[in-house]
């Protein structure tokens, strides 16, 4: 049972998803998380979305939580359950958690420092790839990107001659020490505290450095002015979305934090019908795929994860889980793609009917 | 200034070119012109419409403008470290073509930049540069370190105008008013007094030494911009010294170019002797060894380690259906021409000499392009891209089209400082030189010395 409402609680928390919350709690804790379910319930889905955010917010503080105690008032009678960074189940006064505000308008100095407490990762299982390419779509429609600018990209990849070829989905990898960020004359691109790169394109100057110093080829460059729906282009410019782009400027994928912070994940992870990314929390040490909720640890420990290229130094923050057992056959990858697409792999696809 | 008998009649010679702007020069200047006007247009054009109208792409992100960049900024090295080590030396030949150096350093370190500048897609932030500098980052290196060689160039140029400018001034030259109050304002009081000679000679001094290391700086980091990356055929240790080298050597090569022009030009055949362009070939003879291996160098240990990433660009390199024969070009035109024709005592001519500087200039541009171009078509990871300019790069129209405008900038400053000032330095011939050039150049006719001169 204990394992069962953890499992649950980790879920909730790290996804924030609201279904879950109505369908899945066994009868046991419905008590517990009640005085919640009344809030979403005669709440608006902003307030929901608050909700999941504070909750999520106090999951994480947890450990120091227990001694800002004392300063607080007399608590009420109300109880929460949550997850202490530890892994232990504690209940907590729901007086003792912070309401927080709508956090959507950001300033400058928000955008640029991160999301407290968080440290983003992200696993990527390639066995489950089949290049079905609904990620490459959510993430263009989130972010407003025309068709040809994919700041997440599915290659055909082979590691060598006789080995067999894989799909390998490629977002930016948010690395540790990031190469594209060192470069950055103007500090326009940077590390926060979550482990996210970022690019302010409102101090980009354009030089494109960043984009000669990725090895990855993550970054893309608006070389004529985006096109994008009219309100979207008289959006306030937020470097947690990217969003509205601008002419002459470097973007990149940017693991969606303006989700993170409404206790959503990434449209790429959502909409991936093989749940092929996990993302998460490493200070948690959970990451969600949306439907399986695991120890970040424990499975890049059992699928021996690795990092793409990890001789080049840059330490990313995505593990790919090798395509071992792979349940798709590489050939149904083609098989939704239209022809425009399918000329992209030409090649790879020639020489693999040639050997 | 009292002026002695040499160099009245040098300047006697010299004087029609500052006082007259012929038809010729007309000619030249609205045909400059006109190239700058096209220049501009394509400007326009990018800066309207964004990069899209230039053939860089996500993989190729530069092209063109950066190899020009690399180009002017080498070809600068003629006048900061050619006449900067020949002035520490007292090289006495020296003395009628330090002006042209010095003015190809000037001219050039302006033009270079415009380039860098080109490549960046909003210039409307340029002073974001100023507001939040990152000292990480080697483009800021840069900016600081052109500024200062640009600042070190102009200065080290005008202290040896000072004098000429003198000379203009107290001349009853026929020229218009605007013309002899400049001369006079940019004389600032000199009259050659002991004093002033004596800050003249220390501070020209100063700014020789101090041009040399600033020279190597600004190129060395100038090629960090591409070894500090993690790119194959970029991220290599010997790139400094290489990029520095490859600069000084194309630098001479365009001294010399210069040289055979102005002594067509303004028949200076007495002042620009063939021994001078023996001198500066033999300096771009024993350059050419340098760069050919460092060239060699580089290219071997990549070819023999044969890593997966360097193999993909020395493969584009070699293959004659890609880069091969430019490569090729690069190699024996920028390398073998330039060595055999100063090798060979039947070809050491001035004319040959300064034709194989041209291949040898022609081919050092190429060399940059195939820097920059193979390697950003090598990303580490396969492209799989449909759209063929995503995939290889090819310069558009704006590009060449600001290019040649950059080129055409370069002649243009020229013909106008050469119509400005004497491009043969009248002052720095003293009295002891009445006897002639040739007796001066002479004394120096030691090889042993010459390749003292280009390793210091």
């Amino acid at each position: 049972m204990r394992k069962k409402i953890k499992k649950l609680l980790i879920k909730k928390f790290t996804t924030g998803c609201k279904t879950l919350l109505k369908k899945k709690i066994p009868e046991s804790n419905q008590n517990s998380i009640m005085k919640q379910e009344d809030e979403i319930n005669n709440n608006s889905r902003r307030g929901f979305i608050k909700t999941a955010a504070v909750v999520t917010v106090a999951a994480a503080a947890c450990g120091s939580l227990n001694c800002s105690c004392s300063s607080k008032k007399a608590p009420v009678t109300e109880k929460v359950k949550l997850l202490s960074p530890d892994g232990e189940i504690v209940e907590i006064d729901s007086a003792y958690l912070n309401h927080h505000e709508n956090m959507a308008v950001l300033d400058q100095h928000d955008q640029r420092v991160g999301i407290p407490g968080k440290k983003f990762i992200m696993v990527v299982d390639l066995a489950r790839c089949k290049s079905a390419r609904k990620c490459v779509t959510a993430c263009q429609k989130h972010h407003y990107r025309p068709e040809g600018t994919e700041w997440l990209t599915v290659k055909l990849m082979q590691d060598s001659e006789k080995s067999a070829p894989y799909w390998f989905p490629k977002q930016c990898f948010h690395c540790d020490n990031p190469p594209c960020v060192k470069v950055c004359p103007v500090d326009a691109t940077f590390k926060r505290q979550d482990g996210l790169v970022l690019i302010d394109n409102e101090r980009c100057i354009g030089c494109k450095f960043c984009m000669a110093a990725c090895p990855y080829s993550t970054r893309v460059f608006n070389w004529a002015e985006p096109e994008m729906p009219f309100d979207v282009r008289n959006l306030t410019y937020n470097a947690e979305t990217g969003v509205p782009a601008k002419v002459g400027t470097v973007e990149k994928c940017d693991f969606c934090p303006d989700r993170s912070r409404e206790g959503l994940l990434p449209p790429c992870v959502e909409a991936c019908p093989n749940g092929v990314f996990y993302f998460g929390d490493e200070n948690e040490d959970t990451v969600t795929n949306g439907d399986e909720t695991l120890s970040f640890t424990q499975l890049i420990k059992d699928r021996a994860a690795y990092r793409f290229m990890e001789e080049l130094g840059t330490k990313p923050r995505v593990y790919y889980l090798p395509p071992k057992d792979r349940q798709f056959p590489v050939e149904r990858g083609y098989d939704g793609l239209p022809d425009k697409l399918k000329a992209r792999f030409k090649d790879a696809i020639e020489e693999k009917k040639k050997s | 200034m009292e002026l002695n008998n040499y160099q009245k009649e040098i300047f006697k010679q010299q004087q029609p070119n500052i006082e007259k702007f012929t038809i010729r020069n007309w000619g030249w200047t609205i045909f400059y012109l006109l190239w700058i006007g096209v220049g501009g247009y394509a400007l326009y054009l990018q800066v309207a419409k964004g990069h899209q109208v230039t053939g860089m792409r996500d993989n190729v992100v530069w092209g063109l403008y950066i190899a020009n960049f690399i180009f002017f900024i080498g070809i600068s090295y003629a006048g900061a470290v050619i006449s900067g080590i020949l002035h520490i030396l007292k090289v006495e030949w020296r003395k009628p073509i330090i002006r042209i150096a010095e003015m190809i350093t000037v001219i050039s370190t302006i033009i270079g930049p415009v380039f860098i500048l080109l490549c960046v897609g909003r210039l409307d932030r340029l002073h974001h540069l100023f507001l939040y500098p990152r000292l990480q980052s080697p483009i800021v290196w840069d900016v600081f370190a052109i500024g200062t060689y640009f600042t070190g160039s102009v200065i080290f140029l005008y202290l040896a105008l000072i004098k000429d400018f003198a000379i203009y001034r107290d001349a009853k030259l026929n020229i218009p008013k605007w013309k002899h109050k400049l001369y006079k304002i940019l004389a600032i009081g000199y009259r050659g007094t002991p004093s002033q000679k004596r800050h003249i000679r220390v501070s020209t001094n100063l700014m020789a030494i101090m041009i040399i290391p600033l020279a190597i700086i600004v190129h060395s980091v100038l090629s960090w911009i591409f070894g500090m990356t993690l790119r194959p055929g970029w991220h290599s240790t010997i790139f400094g010294p290489y990029f520095v080298l490859a600069a000084i050597y194309s630098g001479t090569g365009v001294l010399i170019m210069a040289m055979w022009v102005y002594r067509r030009m303004y028949k200076l055949h007495s002042l620009l002797t063939d021994k001078h362009f023996i001198y500066l070939g033999y300096i771009m003879m024993v350059l050419g060894a340098g760069y050919g291996y460092f060239t060699f160098s580089e290219y071997l240990t990549d070819w023999f380690s044969s890593e997966k990433w360097s193999s993909e660009v020395i493969e584009k390199l070699f293959n004659p259906a890609k880069y091969g024969w430019w490569f090729l070009f690069s190699n024996v035109a920028g390398i073998v021409l330039p060595i055999a024709i100063v090798a060979i005592p039947q070809t050491r001519k001035p004319n040959l000499i300064a034709i194989a500087s041209f291949f040898m200039v022609i081919a050092l541009w190429v060399k940059r392009y195939l820097i920059i171009v193979p390697t950003l078509e090598s990303p580490l990871l396969p492209m799989q891209d449909t759209r063929i300019e995503y995939v290889k790069y090819s310069a558009t129209w704006v590009e060449w089209a600001l290019t040649l405008a950059g080129v055409a900038t370069f002649f243009l400053f020229f013909t106008l400082m050469s119509k400005f000032v004497t491009v043969i330095p009248i002052s720095e011939f003293g009295d002891k030189e009445t006897a002639g050039v040739k007796e001066t150049t002479t004394s120096v006719n030691d090889p042993a010395k010459e390749k003292q001169i280009v390793i210091a």
